[in-house]
This record gives structure tokens, sequence and C-alpha cells, in this order.
């Protein structure tokens, strides 16, 4: 697989320069219903890297996502993909830019009624007119890198999480995108696994030359590949850097989540009136 | 009181809020059909699990029906010395009324329902929000053929729901009450009218049909994407199919049978 993808990267486009960006997000603004989700954030995406964005559970990093593959519409900012920006673009427009990139999603998403390979095949089917040939052996080399070559007969249902996960990922690298946002990859993965998909990430970036978004809880996995962090908390960036300067910064915003540390002032709690108030009064409210 | 008024101007905002959603979501489906003609493998998939699939519960229908008519014509028109008269008085309650609502009540339940499920479920568990990351359309890929083969199949379903129901009727009067084979089938066919009758029956079904797939999958599509909410969703596309087809019949009726 790996030389076939060489002979691709061999393009005449070099090596993006490192300010490059692909994404640009400015001035966010979310909410859902009376909750602010994004309060004026301003992220950059660079081309050819992979980005991290982490932050604690429920902090809006599926949203964010879901934003910049324009299934959700800002309350203000915009969100620019290679240029163009998702809210104004038209639906033609939209689902062309969206053919360019891929996404992973924390449940996977595959469609149920059909097996693992023509879970893969689906885009492929879709998008391009190739021959069925050449289908199977792109269908099969992309199961092959998430090391479920043979399990391209089994249902989508009768596959565990983790695996369904990996499929999902076979899924999103089949029509080769610009981009891919994965939504939490390393959940559900055993160490082996973890560590194949977490090198696998990085090699698609680097032979590919995709660009990546990883969105993961998983500090240590993710610090290792990724090339920049940006870590959300309370609807804000409250960190950004490369790996290393993160791991030495003095936020304790990041110091805490980087970390783990159970005190510090990032909440753990979704946001709650006072706890011995709350139990006192005896009805719901 | 105050907060009653309130409840109700939140009810009737909600409730054109729907509508208006339910329109604009239809307007996108039937733009979406053309995509379909280069690829008909898709609405036929859907023609076999929406039509075939139905297929056994209109014919036993079909013929149940036929043969209460067959009987309760009878025992009516024998008073009058019309038994005779039973062939078009099966034929004509089939073609013009029973045949197209009974047809569409059932199909309501049982296509209609599973229709709402499935694009209900398939929302709950990200498939159509998947659909759409991956650029494929899911109004167009999921919902655009199971509309289109829904609208299609209750009108063959409701001729095949009558033609059942002449021979449940044919079986009782002629076979069972000793009513003239003859007379059956020639009363029939002389005062069946193609236009009148047979026309404005395949009309009605073809609104019945375009009605009732158009709630079943906006219900689906429409739905809170939770266990609980498809199930509430599949209820309402049976509880609303069938006041629509009960409703819109009175006024077809009104509208095609009035000669006086
Ligand atoms: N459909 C929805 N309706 C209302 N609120 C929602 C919805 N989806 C998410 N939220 C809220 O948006 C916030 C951010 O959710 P999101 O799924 O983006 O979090 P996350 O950072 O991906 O969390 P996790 O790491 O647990 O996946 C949460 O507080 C959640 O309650
Ligand atoms: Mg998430």
């Amino acid at each position: 697989m790996t030389t076939r993808k060489k002979k691709k990267a061999a393009n005449p486009h070099p090596p993006p320069p490192a300010d490059d960006a692909l994404v640009v997000i400015r001035g966010l603004r979310f909410s859902r219903g009376p909750r602010v989700i994004f309060d004026g954030v301003d992220l950059t995406i660079s081309r050819g890297r992979v980005t991290a964005i982490m932050g604690p559970s429920g902090s809006g990093k599926t949203t964010l996502l879901k934003l910049i593959g324009g299934q959700l519409r800002p309350d203000a900012g915009t969100i620019k993909v290679d240029g163009e920006d998702v809210h104004r673009l038209s639906r033609d427009g939209l689902y062309a830019l969206r053919r360019r990139m891929g996404m992973l999603f924390q449940s996977g998403a595959l469609l149920t009624d059909l097996d693992v390979f023509e879970n893969v095949a689906y885009p492929l089917r879709e998008h391009t007119g190739l021959p069925e040939a050449i289908i199977r052996d792109i269908v099969l080399m992309k199961l092959e890198a998430v090391g479920l070559r043979g399990a391209r007969h089994l249902a989508a249902r009768e596959l565990s999480g983790g695996m369904a996960r990996r499929v999902a990922l076979a899924r999103a690298i089949a029509l080769d995108p610009m981009m891919i946002m994965y939504d939490e990859p390393f959940t559900g993965q055993d160490p082996i696994s973890l560590a194949t998909l977490a090198k696998l990430v990085r090699e698609l970036n680097d032979i590919i030359g995709l660009t990546s978004v990883v969105v993961s809880h998983d500090v240590a996995e993710t610090a290792a590949i990724a090339d920049y962090v940006y870590v959300l908390s309370g609807g804000r960036v409250v960190g950004k850097g490369t790996p290393a300067t993160l791991a030495r910064t003095r936020s304790r915003w990041v110091r805490q989540f980087m970390d783990g540390l159970p005190d510090g002032p990032v909440p753990f709690h979704y946001p709650a009136g006072d706890y011995v108030e709350d139990l006192m009064t005896g009805e719901e409210g | 009181m105050i907060e009653l008024l309130r409840r109700l101007g939140r009810g009737g905002i909600g409730f054109f809020q729907r509508l208006g959603r339910a329109h604009l979501f239809l307007a996108r489906v039937l733009w979406g059909l053309g995509e379909l003609y280069p690829r008909p493998g898709l609405v036929v998939a859907q023609l076999w699990s929406l039509g075939v699939l139905s297929l056994l519960i209109i014919l036993v229908s079909g013929l149940f029906v036929g043969m209460v008519l067959g009987l309760q014509g009878y025992n009516t028109l024998v008073d009058f010395g019309a038994e005779e008269s039973l062939g078009v008085l099966v034929a004509l309650s089939l073609v013009r009324e029973l045949g197209p609502v009974v047809s569409a009540l059932l199909f309501a339940g049982r296509a209609g329902s599973a229709l709402t499920a499935e694009i209900g479920l398939m929302k709950a568990t990200e498939q159509l929000a998947g659909m759409e990351m991956m650029a494929v359309d899911p109004l167009r890929r999921v919902v655009g053929p199971r509309f289109l083969a829904g609208w299609l199949s209750l009108p063959l379903l409701a001729a095949i729901f009558s033609a059942m129901g002449v021979l449940g009727g044919y079986f009782v009067g002629v076979g069972l009450l000793g009513v003239d084979d003859g007379a059956f089938w020639s009363q029939m066919q002389s005062k069946v009218d193609l236009r009148d009758d047979v026309v404005n029956g395949v009309i009605k079904t073809i609104v019945f049909g375009f009605v009732v797939t158009w709630i079943a999958v906006f219900e689906g599509y429409d739905c809170v994407p939770t266990s609980e909410g498809v199930g509430r969703a599949t209820t309402r596309t049976v509880v609303h199919s069938a006041l629509a087809v009960l409703a819109l019949d009175f006024v077809l009726t009104a509208l095609m049978f009035n000669e006086g």
C-alpha cells in the first residue's frame, strides 16, 4: 500500500509551507439553546499537519468538527476551509467541499444495512465511476491499512465498537481526501490497535499529504503524533502550541488537562446550581 | 390564564413551524427525484420492501372485505329482490371507497410505520449525518427512493385490494348465496364506469399514496433522534396518515361524486 501511495505523493505539489492554513476559524460563537458552547474561538489548522484538538468531555470538540463540516451553523464568526466560507457556500458548493473532507464520527456512523466491504466502497460508488475491480482493490487496501481486510464480509452490526471505528476510518480515507477529521479515533481501542492507529494517522498525513484534525482525550497518544495542539475549555481556546511547548506551559488550565489533575480551573461538572441546595429543595427545577 | 395562552401560542407556532418544515422538506425531496433516473435500482429495492412485502396483508384484507360486502349487500338487496345487483354494489364500494381508503390505512400501518422507523433510526445512529459528510445527500439517496416507491406502490396495492375484494364478493354472493353468475358480472360491467368510478378511485389512491408516504418519510427525518423519539414518530405516522386519508377522502369524494 505504501509504495502505491508514495507514487501518488510524488505529485507536482511541493510540501506546503508551515504557515499555509487550510482551516481558518475566526470569532466563532455557537450556542445550543441557552448554553453557550463557543464564545469567540479563533483557530487555525495548517495544511499538511496533524492538529490535535483536546479538551474535557462536553467542551464542544465534536460540535467544532460538525461546524467545520457545515452540519451546524455558527451564531457568529466565520469558518473557512481551503479559502471557502463553509456557511456561505451553496448546497452544491458545500457538497463539493465535503467530497474533499473525510470525517470519522465518534460513533462510527456505518450504514447498518451494508457489510464492511460495501461500507468502505460506498463513497467510491457514489462519487467515482470506477470499475468494480479497481473499487475492490482500493477497498481492500484501505481495509488492510486498518487491519480488517479479513473482516470484509461481516455485517456492520457484527462489529465491536473499536472495529466499527476502524472500518469508519477506512471509509473516511477511501476517497483520498485533502483533510480528515477524526473524532476520538483512539477510544475503545486496545493498546496494540491504538498504537497502530496512531501510527496510521501520522503516516497517512505524511505520505499522502493529508491534513489531519484529531479530536481526542488521549493526551499522551495524541501529543505523540500531533504537530500542534489546541486545548478547548469553557467555550474558549485555553491553550495552544506544539506538544513540547504545551508540556512546559504554566497555564493552569492546560496543566490540569495535560496532567489529568482532578482539581483546578477546568470543571469536571456540567454547569449546575448549588449542590446542597439542589439536594434540599426536593423538587425538579 | 396568561400561561394557558402562552402555551397555546407556543403550540400553534410549533405546529406551523413543523408544517413549514414539512413543505420545505417535500420540495427538496421532489427536486431531488430527478437524480434517481440513472439509478432505478434504488427505487426498485424500495418497491420491493414497501410494495411487494405489503402484498400479503393487502390480499388477505381485500378478500375478507369483499366477502363481508357480499354478505351484507346480499342481505339488504334480497329484501328488494335486487340481489342480481350484488356485483355492482361490491365493485362500486370497492373501487370508489373501500379499495383506496382501506389500502391506504393498511399501507400506513404496514409500510409507513416501517419507513418512519427506518429513517428515524438512521438519524439516531448518525448514519444520515455520516452520509452528509461523505457528500451524499440523504434526501436524495435515502428519502427520495422511498418516497417515490411508496407513492407508486399504493395505487397498485389498492387495485389488487379491489380485485381481491370483487373475488371475495363473488365467492360469497355467487358461490354461497346463489346469486346468478352471469347477472353478477354483466351488471357490474354495465354499471361501473371507467372514468367516473375507476379513474376517480385511482386518483384517490395516488393522492393517498403521496400523502401517506410524505408523512412517513417526514416523521422519520424530523424525529427526535432517540429511541423514544423514533417510537413517537412511528405512532404519529400511523395516526396522522389515518386522519389525513379519511379527511382527504371526504374532500375528494365531495369533489368527484357529487353529480346529485
Ligand atoms: N444535539 C444536541 N442538543 C443540545 N445540546 C447538545 C447536543 N449535542 C451536544 N450538545 C451539548 O453541546 C456540548 C458539547 O458537546 P460535544 O458533543 O461537542 O462535546 P465533546 O467535546 O465532543 O465531548 P466528548 O469528549 O464527551 O465527546 C455538550 O455540553 C452537550 O451537552
Ligand atoms: Mg465528542
